[in-house]
Order: structure tokens, then sequence, then C-alpha cells
């Protein structure tokens, strides 16, 4: 059987379970639509956070992020600590409380707690640029996702996607996403951990890729660990050490903390912990969430290291045994016709690898180009560019000089650069030959690279649809309950009955995933960046209003929501400053570069500061203004005592 | 619900276990992760030094730990407070 043919197996009977558990578990209630009869188990809970939260960029990409960062592995490590951190914060801190109050949305809350439409209007407008902000992400994961593995066009894959999410998001709501999440959670967890033990096996012998990454590299006979196996040979290749110091500590902090605190924010993630019956449930909830996301996160960083040493060692094939350049490269007459080398040109075909043979000595040399160097080959082709079009009769004399004097810097600029104790003249070579390597590819190749069987590749493929089906579903979720309780019920029609509102967060789901779609299809240029817009939002908007709201009987409606206007503007600006007014490309005032941020600090960063410019702003205008009425006052006493969440409904 | 000054005592019960709680949050994570690693430099867990180890994988064992921790204390506090359901 081919490997498309498999593909399209396995990932038809994924498909036909998530359809299958859309139609069993069909919402008859708007508290069984937003949050799913508030009857769902802890760990059950657990498992749809998992899936819920894990998206395309936790499956596909963050493997890559970790493995090929050029300042290194370890720097990586804010991703892995900030993206689990939070899950502490959101236990301690809000789902608990949140869950007490028992209400279905987090606009909802904030609006009962600052006695205030406005207040929930513009926890509103902030909850919905940070889901869609996100949603956008996943309809394209799901799209090229389905456009490598099998064989339709990105578009035709977002429409596929799509029609799946609407069958089970708009039939089910939040019931039938959780029991999808929770299948969507089996089979992506099964598709990230088989690749990563047979890896793990091959290089370490630990099955458990956790003591993988910490163990001895298996063909030194256990000399040596894989880790210093990986630092030794990266730094040979002139990259920066695997696990080299940050070069920015106190960013590296703010940026951890952001991404914890945005974590805690993000409200397709607390609304899950309004789904299950008590409030002890949701403290335990918490735990079993991270449970299943630490399963897969503290794989990622084994994946990441190990499948760096994989792609150096495949080029480098004397790297396994000594150092890189103990033997010759990989030559291309290899790639064409060694089986187990192949995956090199499937992927090469997609654009996620991309190779060139610059010295034209048949082989491929995979190294760091010094900047020098980059800018002296750079400087070549343009000169002789412009010797080539220049018009027939003009004077060829200066260009010509030009492009000599362009070989000659060319020529100095190898001279100059070492590798190892020989210069890049002395040995022969132009430049970096591994032109483009793929962050994605360090988890979808890894199965072939690993040369697992067909049926793996299959999984690997069903897992990464998983991972952003399920995410996307939790997102619309948000969106769509947001616009039917939080906008039309509770701000234009608050006359609206339960069978209308069901209807109208149904009508709400399919015009979100219309949308979606639609911005799937036609993506703004700027699709990376805007989650860095999201986490920055959510830690400096919601995090902080929903914190104040338990932990302070003070701060009121004016200091509300002045707070979430002030992180939400100035986290904003800080972030458009370097990436460009509204992302639009061109129009920022700071080119994005570490010498020009504001104390180093990072616009992936700022969320943290902006978190503290909320606090400030709140705290300061709640002193000057009045306190809160008496029934606040309740209202906040009532969610600190556990007791009666199971009764406590809304309608 | 508890009376209260029941209710009182039950709160500052409950902000003090968060803030030990936050305490070995921040420690496991800034702290030995990031913070303490070039002076932990020398002190090794298999094949990685202790900082990169707990910036990788030890942080997050400790917030699985953390919370269950946690999650148990609270329901003893709240048995000692009668506010379980």
């Amino acid at each position: 059987m081919d490997q498309f043919t498999l593909n399209l197996i396995v990932v038809g009977i994924t498909f036909a379970i998530y359809i299958g558990i859309a139609i069993w578990a069909r919402a008859g209630s708007t508290a069984e639509f937003y949050a799913a009869g508030q009857g769902v188990n802890p760990i059950m809970n657990g498992m749809a956070t998992g899936a819920d939260w894990m998206s395309a960029a936790s499956f596909i990409s963050m493997a890559g992020i970790i493995a090929l960062a050029p300042a290194g592995g370890y720097q990586q490590s804010a991703f892995l600590m900030g993206w689990t951190g939070g899950y502490v914060l959101l236990a301690l801190l809000l789902a608990p409380y949140l869950r007490k109050f028992g209400k279905f949305t987090v606009p909802e809350f904030i609006g009962d707690r600052f006695y205030s439409t406005t207040a929930r209007l513009v926890a509103v407008i902030c909850l919905i640029v940070i889901s869609v902000t996100y949603v956008i992400g996943q309809m394209r994961g799901v799209g090229v996702t389905f456009s490598r593995f099998l064989e339709v066009s990105t578009d035709m894959g977002l429409y596929i996607g799509a029609a799946i999410v609407f069958a089970y998001a708009v039939l089910g709501g939040m019931k039938g996403i959780t029991y999808t999440q929770v299948a969507q959670y089996i089979v992506l967890i099964i598709a990230y951990t088989i690749p990563a033990i047979f890896i793990s096996l091959a290089l370490t012998g630990n099955f458990f890729p956790q003591l993988g990454l910490i163990g001895s590299y298996a063909p030194s006979n256990g000399e040596i660990s894989m880790l210093a196996k990986l630092d030794s040979l990266v730094t040979e290749l002139g990259f920066t050490a695997y696990t080299a110091e940050t070069s920015n500590m106190f960013n590296m902090i703010l940026f951890t903390m952001a991404l914890m605190i945005g974590t805690a924010g993000l409200p397709h993630v607390i609304i899950r912990f309004f789904t299950v019956p008590k409030v002890a449930d949701a403290r335990s909830s918490a735990g079993w969430a991270l449970v299943f996301i630490a399963l897969l996160y503290t794989v990622a960083p084994a994946v990441g290291a190990m499948a760096r040493l994989n792609l150096t060692t495949t080029f480098w094939p004397g790297a396994v045994t000594g150092p890189a350049l103990s033997a010759p490269a990989l030559s291309i007459a290899d790639i064409e016709s060694k089986p187990e080398l192949s995956w090199i040109n499937t992927w090469k075909a997609t654009g996620l690898l991309n190779f060139e043979d610059r010295n034209g000595d048949g082989m491929i040399q995979y190294f760091n180009e010094p900047a020098a160097v980059a800018a002296a080959n750079k400087a070549v082709a343009d000169a002789q560019k412009a010797l080539a079009e220049a018009a027939a009769d003009a004077d060829k004399a200066p260009l010509e000089a030009a492009v000599t004097e362009a070989q000659a810097a060319q020529a100095a600029a190898l001279a100059e650069a070492k590798l190892g104790d020989k210069s890049l003249a002395e040995l022969g070579l132009v430049g970096n030959e591994l032109t483009k390597v793929d962050n994605d590819i360090m988890v979808l190749a890894n199965p072939e690279i690993a040369a697992l069987p067909g049926w793996v590749v299959a999984l690997v493929a069903a897992g990464g649809l998983a991972a952003a089906l399920s995410t996307a579903a939790g997102l619309l979720l948000a969106i769509s309950s947001a616009i039917s309780h939080d906008l039309i019920k509770g701000a234009l029609n608050p006359n609206i009955s339960e069978k209308g509102e069901l209807l109208a967060a149904r009508i709400s789901m399919a015009v979100a995933i219309g949308v979606a779609t639609w911005l799937g299809l036609n993506p703004p240029g700027f699709a990376a960046q805007v989650v860095a817009l999201a986490f920055g939002l959510a830690a400096a908007t919601i995090f902080p209003a929903l914190m104040m709201g338990i932990f302070s009987k003070r701060i009121n409606k004016e200091g509300a929501i002045l707070g979430m206007l002030a992180g939400l503007v100035f986290t904003a600006v800080y972030i458009f400053l370097y990436l460009g007014w509204f992302f639009i490309p061109g129009t920022n005032v700071y080119a994005n570069t570490p010498a020009n941020h504001f104390f180093g600090i990072s616009p992936l960063s700022i969320g943290t500061i902006g978190a503290l410019v909320n606090f400030g702003v709140a705290w300061i205008v709640s002193m000057a203004t009045k306190a809160p009425p008496r029934e606040v006052v309740d209202l906040v006493e009532s969610i600190r005592i556990p007791r009666g969440a199971g009764k406590a409904q809304a309608h | 619900m508890a009376d209260k000054s029941s209710s009182n005592a039950y709160w500052a019960a409950n902000v003090r276990i968060i803030l030990i709680s936050l305490a070995v949050w921040f420690a496991c994570s800034f702290g030995l992760g990031i913070i303490l690693r070039p002076a932990l430099k020398g002190i090794m867990v298999g094949g990685a030094d202790l900082g990169f180890w707990f910036a990788q994988n030890g942080s997050i064992y400790v917030f699985l730990v953390l919370i269950f921790a946690y999650a148990a204390r609270m329901n003893k506090l709240d048995k000692e407070h009668g506010v379980d359901e």
C-alpha cells in the first residue's frame, strides 16, 4: 500500500470518529452549548484542555523552534516553561473562583464583577482580537497539513477542515467539542511520542525521550552525553552552542512571564474550567490538563535536540563517531541513490528543505555561514547581475572591475573565516549549502528520518490535523459565545429566550467559522507576528482584570475599564512600533532588532510590562474613585467560598 | 455559607497557600531555570547542567506536583472550614 493511501485511511478513520462523537454529543441547551452542562469529568476535561491548548504551533513547530534557534536551544526554554507554568497560575489564581462564579463566559464575569456593560464590552473586544488572531494560524495549519500529506491544494484542505469543525462545533457546542477534543488528544499524543521514542532509542538507548535528553550518545558507547555531543558538533560548524547561556537574561525572564500570564489569560483556555461540576474539580482539572500537556512538552525538547543531532550527522556522516569535518560531507549521489535518504528530496519538493551545491564539489556542506562571508557572496552576485543586465552598447569596463573587486573581497573573506582550524578557502567552501531547513520539518519529517514504517507517517498527519482542529474549535467557541451570550443576550437583546439564544450561538459559530476560513484563505501577511499580539494582549488585559476581580474588593469599574484599556493600548503600541502599525509592513517606527528595543525588551515580552501597567492604572484610578457597591463585595465573597458551585446556574 | 470570621480565616489560609505555591513556582522556573543557571553550571543532571534541565524539563515536573499538592491542600482546608461540597 502506498503512503498516500495509508494517510487517507488513517486520517479518514480519525475524521469518522470526530463526526460520530458530534452526532452522539449534540447540545440541547445553552448550558450544554457553552459549558457542556458543567458535568465533564475533571480528567476528561484535562485531556480536552490539552488538545484545546496544543495547537498546530505546539505540535508541528515547537520542537523545530527550539532545535534550530540561532541563539541556541536553551534560550527557547521560555516556550516550555511559559506554556506550562501558566497552568499553575490558572489553578491557583483563576480557575476555582471563575468556576464558582458559575457562568459561561469570561466577559460575563468581568461585566458582573465590575458592574458595568462597558467593562463587559471591552472584555469582548479583547477576547475577539485575541481569539481571531489565534484562529488564523490554526486554519492555515489545517490547510498546510492537508496539502502536504493528502495531495490536495491548501485551499481545498482548508474547506475540508472547516466542514469537519462545522459539523461538531455547530451541532455539539462545548459538549461536542469537549468529547471530540478528548479523541483528538489521544491521536495527537500517540503521533508525537511514537517517533520520539524510536529516535531516543536509536540515539541514546533510552525508551523515554525525557531520559534520552539527558542520556549519553549511543554511538560513543556512553563516553559522551547526547547534549555534549550536540554542542561539540554545532560549535565545530560555527553555530552557537545548543546549551549556550542566554544573551539577554532580563528579556528571557519577561518573555517567559508574558507567556505564562498570557496562557492564564487566554479565554478559550479559561472557559474549559467552566465545564467541570465542582470548584475542587476545577483545581485538579488544571493539574490533569498539565499532565496531558507535559506528556508532549517534556518530549518536545528531546525531539528538538535529537532531530538537530540527526540532521547534523546526516549531512556530515563522519560526525557519528568523530568531529564533523573528520570525513567528507554528504554527497548528492548518496541523496539520489540511498533509500534511507529519500526523505531529503521528498521534503525538498515541499519547499521546507533546500540545498544547493555552491562550490560544485558534488557534496552538501552544512555549516553556519559567517556574516562577512554572506555579505561578500551577496556583493559578488549583485555585481555579476549588474554586469549581465547591462545594455549591449554600454561601457562594461567599470562593471567588470566591480565584479573583480567583489571577487577579491570574497576571496579575502573566505580566507579570513575559519571552520575549526582551517579557513573556508582552505576547505574549498563557498558558503552553507543546506540553504533552507524549516522549523516544521523537525516534527513532520521525523518518522522518515528515523526510517519508521508508513503508518507512523500517516499518524503524524492525523496528529497535526487533530492539533489544529481541536484548537480552532475551542477558539471558535470562545468567539461565538462572546457574541451570542455577551453581545446579543448581554447587551442587545436581554430578553432573548433560551431557544433563541441557542440558535444565536449556533449562527454565531457558523459565521465565526466562515470568517476564520476566509482569513485562512486570505491570510494577512503578518500571521506569525499576531501570535505575539494574542499572548501580549491576553497578558495585559484579561489576566489582570480577572485577578483583581477575585483578589481585591476595592478595584471598581472605573479602575478595571481604564486598566484594561491602558494595558491594551500600551502593549499594542509597543508591538506596532517594531512590527508596523496594525502590522502593515514598512510602517514600523524602529527596526525590530535587539539594539533598538527599550531596555532590551522585545515586542514578544512586552505583555509582562503591559500587565503591570494594567495593575497600576487600575489601582490608582480605583483609589481615586468610589468603592464598588455592597452587592459586588458580596459577589467577591461568594466566589471565594467553594460551597454551592454545583447549584449555581445562570440563565 | 460559614459565618464571617470563619470565612475570613479560610480566605487568609487560602492566600497563604497560594503565596507559598507561587514561591515554589517562581523558584523552579525563573530561579533555577534562568537566574541561577550560570551559578549552578557545575551541577549535572545526567548529561545536562541543572539550570538547562530545569528550564527544559524539571520545572514542568515541579509545576505538576505543585498543582496537585495545592489541590489536595485546598480540599483539606475546605473540609476544615466546612466549605467543601
